[in-house]
Protein backbone atom coordinates (compact mmCIF):
# COMPACT_ATOMS: atom_id res chain seq x y z
CA UNK A 1 0.00 0.00 0.00
CA UNK A 2 2.70 2.49 1.10
CA UNK A 3 4.70 1.64 -2.01
CA UNK A 4 1.72 2.26 -4.30
CA UNK A 5 1.00 5.60 -2.67
CA UNK A 6 4.61 6.60 -3.11
CA UNK A 7 4.58 5.60 -6.81
CA UNK A 8 1.34 7.47 -7.48
CA UNK A 9 2.41 10.65 -5.70
CA UNK A 10 6.05 11.02 -6.64
CA UNK A 11 5.32 13.07 -9.78
CA UNK A 12 5.11 16.90 -9.62
CA UNK A 13 1.68 16.60 -11.23
CA UNK A 14 0.33 15.15 -7.96
CA UNK A 15 1.02 18.20 -5.78
CA UNK A 16 -0.19 20.63 -8.44
CA UNK A 17 -3.40 18.71 -9.19
CA UNK A 18 -4.23 18.20 -5.52
CA UNK A 19 -3.65 21.90 -4.75
CA UNK A 20 -5.79 23.09 -7.67
CA UNK A 21 -8.80 20.90 -6.92
CA UNK A 22 -8.80 21.40 -3.15
CA UNK A 23 -8.39 25.17 -3.64
CA UNK A 24 -11.12 25.26 -6.30
CA UNK A 25 -13.45 23.44 -3.92
CA UNK A 26 -12.93 25.96 -1.09
CA UNK A 27 -13.23 28.94 -3.46
CA UNK A 28 -16.56 27.47 -4.61
CA UNK A 29 -17.64 26.85 -1.00
CA UNK A 30 -16.79 30.41 0.02
CA UNK A 31 -18.77 31.84 -2.91
CA UNK A 32 -21.69 29.68 -1.87
CA UNK A 33 -21.63 30.48 1.87
CA UNK A 34 -19.99 33.96 1.97
CA UNK A 35 -18.26 33.44 5.31
CA UNK A 36 -14.94 35.22 6.04
CA UNK A 37 -14.00 32.21 8.18
CA UNK A 38 -14.05 30.08 5.02
CA UNK A 39 -10.82 31.62 3.76
CA UNK A 40 -9.93 29.28 0.85
CA UNK A 41 -6.17 29.51 1.46
CA UNK A 42 -6.37 28.56 5.14
CA UNK A 43 -8.73 25.64 4.54
CA UNK A 44 -6.81 24.37 1.51
CA UNK A 45 -3.61 24.29 3.57
CA UNK A 46 -5.41 22.46 6.40
CA UNK A 47 -7.09 20.01 4.00
CA UNK A 48 -3.89 19.24 2.09
CA UNK A 49 -2.01 18.61 5.37
CA UNK A 50 -4.86 16.33 6.52
CA UNK A 51 -4.81 14.40 3.22
CA UNK A 52 -1.02 13.95 3.36
CA UNK A 53 -1.16 12.70 6.97
CA UNK A 54 -4.19 10.48 6.39
CA UNK A 55 -2.74 8.66 3.38
CA UNK A 56 0.85 8.69 4.68
CA UNK A 57 1.99 10.66 1.62
CA UNK A 58 5.53 12.02 2.16
CA UNK A 59 5.71 15.83 2.22
CA UNK A 60 8.62 15.63 -0.26
CA UNK A 61 6.29 14.06 -2.82
CA UNK A 62 3.74 16.84 -2.43
CA UNK A 63 6.45 19.49 -2.59
CA UNK A 64 7.68 18.23 -5.98
CA UNK A 65 4.58 19.94 -7.35
CA UNK A 66 4.50 22.48 -4.53
CA UNK A 67 7.90 23.84 -5.50
CA UNK A 68 6.62 24.55 -9.00
CA UNK A 69 3.59 26.43 -7.62
CA UNK A 70 5.86 28.26 -5.16
CA UNK A 71 8.03 29.39 -8.07
CA UNK A 72 5.18 31.71 -9.09
CA UNK A 73 5.44 33.63 -5.81
CA UNK A 74 8.21 35.86 -7.18
CA UNK A 75 6.31 36.85 -10.37
CA UNK A 76 3.16 37.29 -8.24
CA UNK A 77 4.98 39.77 -6.01
CA UNK A 78 6.60 41.49 -9.00
CA UNK A 79 3.33 42.16 -10.85
CA UNK A 80 2.05 44.08 -7.83
CA UNK A 81 4.08 46.82 -9.54
CA UNK A 82 1.25 47.04 -12.10
CA UNK A 83 -1.27 47.80 -9.33
CA UNK A 84 1.10 50.32 -7.76
CA UNK A 85 1.64 51.99 -11.15
CA UNK A 86 -2.12 52.18 -11.73
CA UNK A 87 -2.45 53.84 -8.30
CA UNK A 88 0.43 56.25 -8.82
CA UNK A 89 -1.65 59.38 -8.14
CA UNK A 90 -2.91 57.98 -4.82
CA UNK A 91 0.62 57.02 -3.82
CA UNK A 92 2.08 60.43 -4.67
CA UNK A 93 -0.60 62.16 -2.64
CA UNK A 94 -0.09 59.89 0.40
CA UNK A 95 3.63 59.15 0.30
CA UNK A 96 4.45 60.54 3.75
CA UNK A 97 1.52 58.83 5.58
CA UNK A 98 2.41 55.53 3.88
CA UNK A 99 6.10 55.68 4.86
CA UNK A 100 5.40 56.83 8.44
CA UNK A 101 2.69 54.16 8.77
CA UNK A 102 5.06 51.38 7.67
CA UNK A 103 7.66 52.56 10.17
CA UNK A 104 5.12 52.62 13.01
CA UNK A 105 3.93 49.16 11.94
CA UNK A 106 7.42 47.67 11.93
CA UNK A 107 8.17 49.12 15.39
CA UNK A 108 4.87 47.79 16.76
CA UNK A 109 5.37 44.33 15.29
CA UNK A 110 8.93 43.95 16.58
CA UNK A 111 8.18 45.61 19.93
CA UNK A 112 5.08 43.55 20.66
CA UNK A 113 6.87 40.28 19.82
CA UNK A 114 9.77 41.12 22.15
CA UNK A 115 7.47 42.17 25.02
CA UNK A 116 5.26 39.07 24.69
CA UNK A 117 8.26 36.74 24.37
CA UNK A 118 9.58 38.12 27.67
CA UNK A 119 6.14 37.66 29.27
CA UNK A 120 6.00 34.04 28.13
CA UNK A 121 9.61 33.51 29.22
CA UNK A 122 10.68 32.26 25.78
CA UNK A 123 14.37 31.72 25.20
CA UNK A 124 16.35 34.16 23.08
CA UNK A 125 16.54 31.94 19.95
CA UNK A 126 12.74 31.61 19.94
CA UNK A 127 12.22 35.34 20.48
CA UNK A 128 14.66 36.18 17.66
CA UNK A 129 12.88 33.71 15.39
CA UNK A 130 9.53 35.45 15.94
CA UNK A 131 10.81 39.06 15.81
CA UNK A 132 10.67 39.50 11.98
CA UNK A 133 7.43 37.51 11.56
CA UNK A 134 5.39 40.29 9.91
CA UNK A 135 7.58 40.71 6.84
CA UNK A 136 7.92 38.70 3.65
CA UNK A 137 9.65 35.29 3.99
CA UNK A 138 13.06 35.99 2.38
CA UNK A 139 13.62 39.15 4.48
CA UNK A 140 12.28 37.48 7.65
CA UNK A 141 14.62 34.50 7.19
CA UNK A 142 17.65 36.74 6.71
CA UNK A 143 16.81 38.90 9.74
CA UNK A 144 16.15 35.85 11.93
CA UNK A 145 19.44 34.28 10.94
CA UNK A 146 21.31 37.49 11.62
CA UNK A 147 19.73 37.82 15.09
CA UNK A 148 20.45 34.16 15.90
CA UNK A 149 16.88 32.83 15.69
CA UNK A 150 15.62 29.35 14.70
CA UNK A 151 14.93 29.91 10.98
CA UNK A 152 12.26 27.17 10.44
CA UNK A 153 10.25 28.70 13.31
CA UNK A 154 10.50 32.05 11.51
CA UNK A 155 9.15 30.53 8.28
CA UNK A 156 6.24 28.97 10.19
CA UNK A 157 5.53 32.25 12.04
CA UNK A 158 5.59 34.25 8.77
CA UNK A 159 3.09 31.89 7.13
CA UNK A 160 0.80 31.70 10.18
CA UNK A 161 0.89 35.51 10.55
CA UNK A 162 0.08 35.89 6.86
CA UNK A 163 -2.90 33.57 7.12
CA UNK A 164 -4.16 35.41 10.23
CA UNK A 165 -3.90 38.73 8.37
CA UNK A 166 -5.60 37.28 5.32
CA UNK A 167 -8.51 35.83 7.30
CA UNK A 168 -8.90 38.70 9.78
CA UNK A 169 -8.33 41.71 7.48
CA UNK A 170 -12.01 42.41 6.64
CA UNK A 171 -12.93 42.04 10.33
CA UNK A 172 -10.06 44.27 11.56
CA UNK A 173 -11.05 46.96 9.04
CA UNK A 174 -14.52 47.05 10.62
CA UNK A 175 -13.45 46.70 14.27
CA UNK A 176 -10.87 49.52 14.04
CA UNK A 177 -13.08 51.77 11.84
CA UNK A 178 -10.55 52.00 9.01
CA UNK A 179 -12.66 53.63 6.31
CA UNK A 180 -9.69 54.96 4.34
CA UNK A 181 -8.63 52.34 1.69
CA UNK A 182 -5.04 53.66 1.70
CA UNK A 183 -4.72 53.14 5.47
CA UNK A 184 -6.34 49.70 5.36
CA UNK A 185 -4.12 48.56 2.46
CA UNK A 186 -0.89 49.74 4.10
CA UNK A 187 -1.92 48.13 7.41
CA UNK A 188 -2.66 44.79 5.76
CA UNK A 189 0.73 44.75 4.00
CA UNK A 190 2.56 45.88 7.14
CA UNK A 191 1.05 43.27 9.44
CA UNK A 192 0.79 40.29 7.10
CA UNK A 193 3.05 40.83 4.03
CA UNK A 194 2.24 39.22 0.65
CA UNK A 195 -0.15 36.65 2.10
CA UNK A 196 -2.38 39.36 3.57
CA UNK A 197 -2.00 41.27 0.30
CA UNK A 198 -3.90 38.48 -1.47
CA UNK A 199 -6.93 39.62 0.59
CA UNK A 200 -6.19 43.31 -0.03
CA UNK A 201 -6.27 42.69 -3.80
CA UNK A 202 -9.77 41.23 -3.44
CA UNK A 203 -10.97 44.34 -1.57
CA UNK A 204 -9.97 46.89 -4.27
CA UNK A 205 -7.05 47.92 -6.47
CA UNK A 206 -6.15 50.73 -4.03
CA UNK A 207 -6.05 48.28 -1.11
CA UNK A 208 -3.92 45.86 -3.16
CA UNK A 209 -1.46 48.48 -4.40
CA UNK A 210 -0.94 50.05 -0.96
CA UNK A 211 -0.53 46.62 0.62
CA UNK A 212 2.06 45.79 -2.05
CA UNK A 213 4.05 48.95 -1.28
CA UNK A 214 3.87 48.15 2.44
CA UNK A 215 5.47 44.71 1.86
CA UNK A 216 8.63 46.32 0.52
CA UNK A 217 8.69 49.32 2.89
CA UNK A 218 8.01 47.29 6.07
CA UNK A 219 10.67 44.81 5.00
CA UNK A 220 13.26 47.57 4.65
CA UNK A 221 12.23 49.19 7.97
CA UNK A 222 12.41 45.82 9.78
CA UNK A 223 15.92 45.13 8.45
CA UNK A 224 17.03 48.59 9.60
CA UNK A 225 15.42 48.38 13.06
CA UNK A 226 16.82 44.90 13.68
CA UNK A 227 20.34 46.20 13.02
CA UNK A 228 20.00 48.02 16.36
CA UNK A 229 18.68 45.03 18.37
CA UNK B 1 1.61 33.41 -27.94
CA UNK B 2 0.77 36.81 -26.48
CA UNK B 3 0.37 35.42 -22.95
CA UNK B 4 3.48 33.27 -23.35
CA UNK B 5 5.46 36.39 -24.20
CA UNK B 6 3.99 38.24 -21.22
CA UNK B 7 5.02 35.38 -18.93
CA UNK B 8 8.48 35.61 -20.49
CA UNK B 9 8.75 39.35 -19.79
CA UNK B 10 7.72 38.97 -16.13
CA UNK B 11 10.01 35.95 -15.59
CA UNK B 12 12.92 37.84 -17.16
CA UNK B 13 12.39 40.74 -14.74
CA UNK B 14 12.23 38.25 -11.83
CA UNK B 15 15.42 36.58 -13.03
CA UNK B 16 17.24 39.93 -13.10
CA UNK B 17 15.80 40.61 -9.62
CA UNK B 18 17.27 37.32 -8.35
CA UNK B 19 20.64 38.19 -9.88
CA UNK B 20 20.69 41.62 -8.24
CA UNK B 21 19.62 40.04 -4.93
CA UNK B 22 22.50 37.54 -5.19
CA UNK B 23 25.17 40.24 -5.57
CA UNK B 24 23.76 42.66 -2.95
CA UNK B 25 25.89 42.73 0.24
CA UNK B 26 22.73 42.52 2.44
CA UNK B 27 19.66 40.27 2.34
CA UNK B 28 16.88 41.69 0.22
CA UNK B 29 14.44 39.45 -1.67
CA UNK B 30 14.70 39.19 -5.45
CA UNK B 31 10.92 39.32 -5.76
CA UNK B 32 10.73 42.78 -4.16
CA UNK B 33 13.64 43.97 -6.35
CA UNK B 34 11.72 42.65 -9.37
CA UNK B 35 8.67 44.59 -8.19
CA UNK B 36 10.73 47.80 -8.00
CA UNK B 37 12.31 47.09 -11.43
CA UNK B 38 8.93 46.48 -13.07
CA UNK B 39 7.57 49.64 -11.45
CA UNK B 40 10.50 51.69 -12.83
CA UNK B 41 10.09 50.13 -16.30
CA UNK B 42 6.42 51.17 -16.28
CA UNK B 43 7.23 54.61 -14.86
CA UNK B 44 9.80 55.36 -17.56
CA UNK B 45 7.48 53.94 -20.24
CA UNK B 46 9.92 51.20 -21.28
CA UNK B 47 7.02 48.80 -20.75
CA UNK B 48 3.33 49.53 -21.10
CA UNK B 49 0.74 48.00 -18.81
CA UNK B 50 -0.83 46.37 -21.92
CA UNK B 51 2.42 44.42 -22.41
CA UNK B 52 1.81 42.36 -19.30
CA UNK B 53 -1.85 42.98 -18.48
CA UNK B 54 -3.24 39.45 -18.96
CA UNK B 55 -0.39 37.78 -17.11
CA UNK B 56 -0.59 40.34 -14.30
CA UNK B 57 -4.31 39.96 -13.77
CA UNK B 58 -4.06 36.15 -13.93
CA UNK B 59 -1.40 36.09 -11.21
CA UNK B 60 -3.05 38.79 -9.05
CA UNK B 61 -6.48 37.16 -9.22
CA UNK B 62 -5.06 33.81 -8.12
CA UNK B 63 -2.36 35.05 -5.78
CA UNK B 64 -3.51 33.13 -2.68
CA UNK B 65 -3.16 29.86 -4.60
CA UNK B 66 0.61 30.28 -4.93
CA UNK B 67 1.02 30.35 -1.13
CA UNK B 68 -0.51 26.91 -0.56
CA UNK B 69 2.81 24.95 -0.67
CA UNK B 70 4.43 27.42 1.78
CA UNK B 71 1.52 26.87 4.18
CA UNK B 72 1.62 23.09 3.80
CA UNK B 73 5.38 23.24 4.45
CA UNK B 74 4.67 24.37 8.03
CA UNK B 75 3.76 20.72 8.84
CA UNK B 76 7.47 19.94 8.69
CA UNK B 77 7.92 21.98 11.89
CA UNK B 78 4.94 20.59 13.79
CA UNK B 79 7.15 18.83 16.35
CA UNK B 80 9.25 21.95 17.12
CA UNK B 81 6.12 24.10 17.24
CA UNK B 82 4.23 21.62 19.43
CA UNK B 83 6.23 22.57 22.53
CA UNK B 84 5.60 26.30 22.01
CA UNK B 85 2.14 26.15 20.46
CA UNK B 86 0.29 28.46 22.86
CA UNK B 87 2.86 31.30 23.09
CA UNK B 88 3.51 30.94 19.34
CA UNK B 89 -0.16 31.38 18.41
CA UNK B 90 -0.85 34.10 21.00
CA UNK B 91 2.17 36.13 19.84
CA UNK B 92 1.24 35.73 16.15
CA UNK B 93 -2.41 36.74 16.66
CA UNK B 94 -1.89 39.63 19.12
CA UNK B 95 1.08 41.17 17.32
CA UNK B 96 -0.68 40.96 13.93
CA UNK B 97 -3.79 42.75 15.27
CA UNK B 98 -1.69 45.41 17.08
CA UNK B 99 0.43 46.02 13.98
CA UNK B 100 -2.68 46.38 11.84
CA UNK B 101 -4.32 48.88 14.20
CA UNK B 102 -1.21 51.01 14.80
CA UNK B 103 -0.29 51.13 11.09
CA UNK B 104 -3.82 51.98 9.93
CA UNK B 105 -4.29 54.74 12.49
CA UNK B 106 -0.82 56.18 11.95
CA UNK B 107 -1.59 56.48 8.22
CA UNK B 108 -4.97 58.10 8.98
CA UNK B 109 -3.39 60.41 11.59
CA UNK B 110 -0.63 61.63 9.28
CA UNK B 111 -3.16 62.10 6.44
CA UNK B 112 -5.33 64.29 8.71
CA UNK B 113 -2.28 66.22 9.89
CA UNK B 114 -1.32 66.87 6.26
CA UNK B 115 -4.83 68.06 5.44
CA UNK B 116 -4.79 70.30 8.52
CA UNK B 117 -1.44 71.86 7.54
CA UNK B 118 -2.62 72.35 3.96
CA UNK B 119 -5.81 74.03 5.20
CA UNK B 120 -3.92 76.40 7.51
CA UNK B 121 -1.50 77.27 4.73
CA UNK B 122 -4.49 77.98 2.49
CA UNK B 123 -6.07 80.23 5.13
CA UNK B 124 -2.85 82.14 5.77
CA UNK B 125 -2.28 82.65 2.04
CA UNK B 126 -5.89 83.81 1.82
CA UNK B 127 -5.29 86.50 4.47
CA UNK B 128 -2.07 87.71 2.85
CA UNK B 129 -3.81 88.07 -0.46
Amino acid sequence: MEKWIDTFTSTPLFGITLSIFVYAFFVWLQKKLHSPLLNPLMWTVAAVIAILLLFHIPLENYQKGGDIIGMFLAPATAVLAVSIYNQLATLKKNLIPVVVGCFAGAVTSIGSVIVMSKLFGLDKAMQDALTPKSVTTPIAMAVSEQLGGIVPITVAAVVVTGIIGCVAAPLMIRVFFVKEPVAAGVAIGACSHALGTTKAIELSETHGAMSGIAIGLSGIMTVLICLFL
Amino acid sequence: MKILLQIGIVFLICLVGEWISAVLPFAFPGSVIAMILLFLLLLFKVLKVEHIEEKASFVLNNMAFFFIPAGVGVMEYFDILGAYLVPFLVICVVSTILTFAVTAWTVIGVMRLQEHIAKRKGQRNGKVD
